[in-house]
């Protein structure tokens, strides 16, 4: 068996490039995931996550570089590459001919597995509040119990890495705390993570560490407090709302206002420089009364957008 | 080799057909039946073949493996394009089976529909007319190659299709000529000798001619150059259909 990338890796993306006509879905992507990490894929639509998704899959094939899965190589090596990952698509894909149980027990076989493994298959149905489903067609399903099948189908031969596109799009809020619940015992129990989401929240909420994807380039690629802490994540917003109208800014926080509109001014300041208390003080003293005070602090959402709006430009 | 996989794959696409038994068997069973009433009532009386045998007799070796390569076409092409289009085909692609396992697992389920439609076929015609067996071995052996090749062409077809009216032009304009001009109700002798040329070039008419030959013992052509033709065609499909599978093509991209 070679092993064609390092041991040490959950997912090891090497100088991948895809192509699809003229639209460069990934250009030149390298990327390294290691063993239990918890893992968030970020980026607009079409900035390529699903395609990179479905090249670690083995479902795309790549048109230059290489993908390795717990040191496999996805191609040279797809039998043992394929066997510690199990995918959860974005779409609600089923086959209409079998019940819960029957696409399980299917998927499971296809995986080498027989009855040894009909109580980890129980064990899911259970986790995923599925058992009394169990003999449904997939047809008569919700689309959240779709959603969790596919879930219970990614992870009916106990891989070492879990990748979810999208596990929550379209569902509702108590099967999305369900997922995360789940998603988070995964991850504590050792699998790797690797989650695509549009959900920024979910991703700050969930993730070690983020890849933001745009025009098939990696723009980002730092754990969640790095991005946080960088020079987009520092900033914190502030909007004060005085009892008259703001004329007048004093020119030593000048460059720290962003909009006046009326009775209310809005600043960006920098938490690792300045001072919020500072700054209220310098306008207290050029005259303005500040009867109502906003602070927010940027999260994942502004370093995305900064970052995805930089890029697009 | 992934034997598991393979015997998981096998039997999904049999309970796959099995659960649709109406529409997957006892149909096609009828359907066939129906033409062996009307072509045996227009022309049981007034045609015998070879000389000897009566039209009715003649008619129903040919509808089997009619019905044989129809429905094992039918099996792979239509899982492969359900399967596709309902996207569910990644849960297949992300098993870790091998580019054969995959091609076995498929073209092995269509030959059980295949073989099992004609076998209704064969023994709802039975108690109607006297069919003998000149050489059983020649029967199966045709049986199997003749739904292996089909099955292998409705892979192709199921691959290939990206919507379902694709693959009905392919069953439409390519599958069904093919059946029907070669030789399912007649004997290729009965043609004009330009088509009798033209009948050479088709690969079904091998099928049945030699299929025909194990009942009746006497064809058109020598039987061991129709199973060298089958076997031939059948083992260009099978390299051309595996390279289809290992480069991914309509599947992995």
């Amino acid at each position: 068996m070679t092993l064609s990338t390092d041991m040490t890796d959950a997912v090891n993306v090497s100088n991948v490039s895809k192509r699809y006509g003229t639209v460069h879905a990934l250009n030149d992507v390298n990327l390294t995931i290691a063993r239990g990490e918890f893992f968030g894929l970020l980026g607009p639509n079409g900035a390529g996550k699903s395609t990179l998704i479905n090249i670690i899959a083995g479902l795309t094939l790549t048109d230059s570089g290489n993908v390795g899965v717990m040191g496999y190589d996805v191609v040279d090596d797809y039998r043992e590459a394929r066997r510690r990952l199990g995918l959860v698509p974005q779409e609600l894909v089923f086959d209409a001919f079998f019940t819960v149980r029957e696409v399980l027990k299917i998927q499971a076989g296809y995986f080498g597995l027989g009855r040894e493994n009909d109580d980890w298959i129980d064990e899911l149905l259970a986790e995923l509040m599925l058992t009394d489903k169990a003999d449904s067609n997939m047809r008569a399903l919700s689309g959240g119990m779709k959603r969790r099948v596919l879930i219970a189908q990614a992870l009916v031969h106990k891989p070492d890495v879990v990748v979810l596109d999208e596990p929550t799009a379209g569902v509702d809020v108590e099967v999305r705390r369900l997922l995360w619940r789940f998603i988070r015992r995964l991850h504590g129990d050792g699998h790797t993570v690797i989650l695509t989401t549009h959900y920024l929240e979910e991703a700050e909420a969930l993730c070690d560490r983020i890849a933001i994807l745009n025009h098939g380039t990696v723009i980002a690629l730092d754990t969640k407090q790095g991005l946080l802490d960088s020079d987009i994540g520092k900033m914190v917003t502030v909007r004060i709302v005085s009892d008259h109208p703001v004329t007048h800014v004093p020119d030593s926080i000048a460059d720290k206002v962003r909009n006046i509109n009326g009775n209310t001014m809005t600043l960006e300041i920098r938490r690792d420089k300045d001072s919020i208390s500072d700054v209220l003080g310098t306008l207290t003293r050029s005259g303005i009364r500040i009867n109502d005070l906003h602070t927010e602090r940027a999260d994942l959402e502004d370093v995305f957008l900064q970052l995805a709006y930089r890029n697009a430009r | 080799m992934n034997a598991r996989g393979f015997y998981t794959l096998f039997w999904k696409e049999l309970l796959r057909f099995y659960k649709v038994m109406l529409q997957t068997v006892i149909a096609p069973v009828i359907t066939t039946l129906l033409y062996l009433l009307v072509f045996s009532h227009a022309l049981g009386r007034h045609v015998v073949v070879y000389g000897q045998i009566e039209y009715t007799a003649f008619l129903i070796p040919g509808l089997v493996m009619m019905t044989i390569i129809q429905n094992a076409f039918a099996n792979t092409s239509s899982s492969l394009i359900q399967s596709k289009v309902a996207g569910n085909i990644v849960f297949m692609l992300l098993a870790p089976l091998s580019y054969l396992e995959l091609y076995l697992a498929f073209v092995c389920a269509a030959m059980v529909r295949g073989l099992t439609v004609g076998l209704g076929v064969y023994l709802c015609a039975l108690p109607f007319v006297s069919l003998p067996i000149h050489s059983l071995a020649a029967v199966i052996l045709f049986a199997l190659v003749g739904s292996a090749l089909l099955a292998t062409l409705g892979m192709i077809a199921g691959i290939w299709a990206e919507k379902f009216d694709q693959l009905a032009g392919f069953q439409n304009f390519v599958v069904m000529p093919l059946i029907f001009l070669s030789g399912v109700f007649y004997s290729i002798h009965s043609l004009p000798e330009i088509w009798q040329v033209a009948s050479r070039f088709n690969p079904f008419f091998y099928m049945i001619d030699g299929f025909r030959y194990g009942f009746f013992g006497v064809s058109d052509i020598d039987p061991r150059i129709s199973i060298a033709a089958v076997a031939i065609f059948l083992a260009i499909l099978i390299v051309f259909t595996v390279g289809l599978l290992r480069r991914g093509y309509r599947l992995r991209n």
